[in-house]
């Protein structure tokens, strides 16, 4: 699985992929991660504000200041040579300059969905369609909420027809599993066009 | 932290934050002297826990021993409970030693390989 060549001598260490995890603030996030991980840790980051941002070193320390950001982020270890790490970004639109360093170069991301509060989820759509990230919806299926069909959740957050939307129960490994497996596979559709045949070689 | 009662003390408690500051243990530096450390950038160390190499920081012992199997660069910082930038210094230090080895990520511009992929999904489904 050498396909990245590795930054030291001897041993190849494994690589790792990444899946971002979005959707509001108690959507279940931290759910879905912990009940596929092998870990559960939580990050945290420091970063400059805005107010930095672009601003000349010498124009004022009192102009700089830094805010603590703090992510979910799980491990799965697929086989001996790759490592999926899944991250849940910080619920606020105010962290959103963080979620494109989690984006770059993810596989795709799990827009978590409750459908008693879908319009949480816009802001994630939004980004996610923007920047081209693969994504799918998954509507973490709550005890006692009001069932909406796929469909439905699909025409209210005016998706792209090909974007797949799923019901999951984050809180089940099984339902956290094929939702992973439902991304990975859709973020093959838009890179290939097809998910499972094997490719000419 | 434990708190004496002293009154000299008294303002030395967890509110007051970590009592070495990240830049202090980064010597002031923002970034690494070397290497990209992306947050899912894989790192070994190359030597025991136990080694004590000399001119070391605490927290540079601390990354090496639990750095003995491969974890990411997010994992290190969550064990050591220190910021994700002070880390990346942190490990820029030992990259230069040779005291760590490091594996990047799938490069950011290029999407894996199919093959790759078919292995994550192969991976997820014997979950």
């Amino acid at each position: 699985m050498a396909f990245a060549p590795s930054d030291a001598d001897g041993e190849i260490l494994p690589v790792a992929l990444k899946i971002i995890v979005a959707g509001g603030f108690g959507v279940g996030k931290t759910t879905l991660v912990s009940s596929v991980s092998e870990i559960q840790p939580l990050l945290t980051e420091e970063y400059l504000t805005d107010e930095s941002v672009g601003v000349d070193d010498t124009s004022g320390v009192e102009a700089k200041s830094t805010t603590t950001v703090a992510m979910d982020f799980g491990r799965i270890t697929l086989n001996h040579d790759l490592v999926l790490y899944l991250f849940g970004t910080p619920g606020q639109d105010r962290f959103l300059f963080v979620w494109d360093e989690l984006s770059l170069g993810a596989i795709g991301a799990i827009v978590l969905a409750d459908t008693r509060r879908l319009a949480d989820c816009f802001p994630s759509v939004d980004y996610f369609e923007r920047r081209g990230v693969p994504f799918i919806v998954a509507v973490n299926c709550f005890e006692g909420t009001a069932k909406y069909q796929p469909a439905e959740v699909q025409l209210a957050l005016n998706l792209d027809d090909d974007v797949p939307v799923i019901l999951c129960d984050a809180r089940r490994r099984d339902s956290a599993k094929e939702t992973l497996i439902a991304l990975v596979e859709h973020a093959m559709r838009a890179a290939w066009g097809h998910q499972d045949e094997p490719a000419p070689v | 932290m434990k708190v004496p009662d002293s009154p000299d003390a008294v303002w030395v408690d967890d509110d007051a934050g970590p009592v070495v500051r990240h830049y202090a243990m980064t010597l002031g530096r923002t970034r690494p002297t070397r290497g990209e450390f992306d947050l899912i950038t894989l790192v070994m160390a190359t030597r025991p826990a136990s080694s004590g190499e000399f001119g070391l920081q605490p927290e540079h012992d601390a990354i090496i021993r639990h750095s003995q199997t491969p974890v990411s660069v997010a994992e290190i910082a969550t064990r050591l409970d220190l910021p994700v930038g002070t880390v990346r210094v942190l490990l820029g230090d030992l990259l230069d030693r040779g005291f760590i080895r490091t594996r990047s990520p799938v490069p950011s511009t290029h999407l894996p390989p199919e093959r790759v992929f078919k292995a994550v999904l192969d991976g997820l489904r014997s979950l």
